[in-house]
């Protein structure tokens, strides 16, 4: 019973939350004594379907129809549910990323499969329980969830188990699924997306600034910061209330959750609900002036100043640590 | 028009989390318990907006034992016209998912609107799992809705920006943010709601198919590392050399 690990790419390459699925499908299969299949539903090319074979997949399948050029939670759901069952799979990895997150809950309900949302490391397994981890209280806790049914469910939460790259090679196969295309309830009428821009969700760097800035106008010295160093921008709750930036960046309890390897927090406090949602950054910069803001108790790194000076002294090192590396 | 509203509860957002009983149970004690933002500030209140300018009746469902009353009576006076709360304590997602499936089967509505997540279990799972329940069209993390007819129009968040997709009723959506602005309940929503109709359904038999064993809180940091505002050539080089995060 082969471990399915659904791999949606980005306009045609395949990003490091793809890695991450497949390599961790792939581990997941190893300790059930079975092999890691990739389901394909963009109709890709050979080579770069197989460059996922490196992460540890031994196939992967297509499934190719005009129907799922619209994506669709509910079709997609319906589809995986068709390949599972031809392929005999009980269990199913996903990226909690928005299509993870729009399509496993479905396919579980198809699959009646036990989910766990946002793992944040390899499971263990008892039996044919397997136990997981994941973040709770918008990662103020860390809970050790257990999956009882038979069909198994797991979407990982990104940047938290590192693809591990094998000399492994994979197939890619063409696989047949009667799809009626009636079946699919929500139609995509048109698509936005922020050009040049490095999504949030998956930043390696945020650079993330509140009320410290005073005011909208002030955001240049933060855009620099990130264009220098390859990061994503971002705010706190307060920011995006008052419309200085779009409620797209923000990031805490009620917005974003985010988990780079660096978060860099100019002019925050660090409130709570902030917190909780920068708290699985692996090192965390803060700047602000106040030496008793909570967000230093938080943080890895910190300078007490005024942003509006050391910011643009930071960002003339930056750029001369850039140029030289 | 019928719009369901799922409401759960969760801990107010400035809880310091804590377990009991050996790390296995959350800590309730002192707890604040609120309606959960998602569901109140995006779900109801857009529902709410729609109905008043296209008429219908919005419903809040809950699932939940006798203390969740608090918290349905906040939705009430928010302006929702009745609740349901389906008397069990709510198990994990495929549970709860399955009592409201339950009931929207044997009771006709046209949306079923859940907020993008709880603040507590952060699963994001509900709203998906009633749609492949009822085999209805189910729109994640929207943060617009408008309707026209029986056609919904919706942006929905994708990675890098977002998409507008259509669908026609009855399906289920996650609201996030940006589809309405919290309300406050003023004091004639507070005073109607004592009086407005809540039914106590009996759950249905449901197993649970995920548990949690057990909790624990993050590692704290080992305390920051200071450098001077005068010297942050020396910033770059820990983040560099010590960090090895650029």
């Amino acid at each position: 019973m082969p471990v399915l690990v659904f791999a949606e790419s980005a306009n045609g390459t395949f990003k490091k939350s793809n890695f991450e699925a497949v390599s961790y499908g792939a581990r997941v299969a190893a300790q059930l004594n079975t092999e890691a299949y990739v389901i394909d539903f963009e109709n890709m090319s050979g080579d770069v379907l197989k460059s996922l074979g490196e992460y540890g997949a031994t196939k992967v399948y297509r499934v190719a129809s005009d129907a799922l050029k619209n994506f669709d939670a509910g079709l997609y759901a319906k589809v995986l549910n068709d390949v599972a069952q031809k392929l005999n799979a009980t269990t199913v990895i996903f990226a909690f990323n928005y299509s993870g997150k729009a399509i496993a809950p479905v396919l579980a309900a198809k699959m009646n499969a036990g989910y766990v949302a946002g793992a944040i490391d390899i499971p263990v397994m008892e039996g044919n329980t397997i136990k997981i981890r994941k973040n709770v209280f918008s990662g103020k806790a860390i809970a050790m969830y257990a999956i009882h049914s038979e069909n198994k469910i797991i979407a990982l939460t990104p940047n938290t188990v590192a693809p591990v790259k094998t000399e492994n090679k994979c197939s890619v196969e063409n696989l047949e699924i009667a799809i009626n295309a009636t079946d699919s309830k929500v139609k995509v009428k048109e698509v936005v997306k922020a050009s040049g821009k490095i999504t949030l969700s998956d930043a390696d760097i945020v650079v993330s600034a509140g009320r410290g800035l005073k005011g909208p106008e002030n955001w240049g010295m933060v855009e620099e910061m990130a264009n220098i160093l390859g990061a994503a921008t971002a705010c706190s709750r307060p920011v995006a209330d008052i419309h200085w930036r779009p409620h797209e960046e923000h990031v805490g309890q009620t917005g974003l959750t985010v988990r780079p390897n660096l978060y860099i927090a100019l002019g925050i406090s660090g409130a709570i609900q902030h917190l909780a949602g920068v708290n699985g950054s692996k090192v965390i910069v803060v700047i602000n002036k106040d030496p008793e803001a909570p967000f230093f108790k938080a943080a890895d790194y910190g300078i007490v100043g005024d942003v509006f000076e050391v910011v643009p002294k930071l960002n003339e090192a930056f750029k001369k640590f850039k140029a030289g590396a | 028009m019928k719009f369901l509203v799922c409401i759960s509860k969760a801990p107010d957002t400035t809880t310091k989390i804590a377990f009991t009983d050996n790390n296995t149970k959350f800590n309730n004690d002192k707890v604040v318990f609120i309606v959960n933002p998602y569901d109140e500030w995006y779900a109801l209140v857009r529902a709410l907006e729609l109905k008043e300018k296209l008429g219908g009746t919005v419903t809040v469902i809950n699932v939940g034992a006798a203390d969740t009353d608090a918290i349905i009576r906040k939705a009430l006076a928010i302006g929702a016209d009745d609740a349901v709360r389906i008397d069990a304590e709510p198990g994990d997602a495929m549970f709860v998912a399955k009592q409201i499936a339950e009931y929207v089967k044997a009771n006709a509505y046209d949306i079923v609107l859940c907020g993008k997540e709880t603040i507590d279990y952060n699963g994001s799972e509900v709203g998906g799992m009633i749609a492949g329940l009822l085999d209805w069209g189910y729109v994640s993390l929207a943060s617009s809705l408008e309707l026209n007819g029986n056609t919904a129009t919706l942006n929905r968040e994708i990675a890098g920006g977002h998409e507008t997709v259509e669908v026609n009723i009855p399906f289920v959506l996650s609201a996030a943010k940006g589809m309405a602005e919290a309300r406050i309940p003023n004091m004639r929503g507070i005073m109607a709601a004592r009086t407005k109709p809540v039914a106590i359904v009996a759950a249905v038999a449901s197993e649970n198919y995920t548990s949690i064993i057990s909790y624990e809180l993050p590692k704290e940091k080992t305390g920051v590392k200071l450098v001077s505002a005068d010297n942050v050539g020396e910033l770059v080089s820990l983040l560099h050399n010590e960090a090895k995060v650029i």
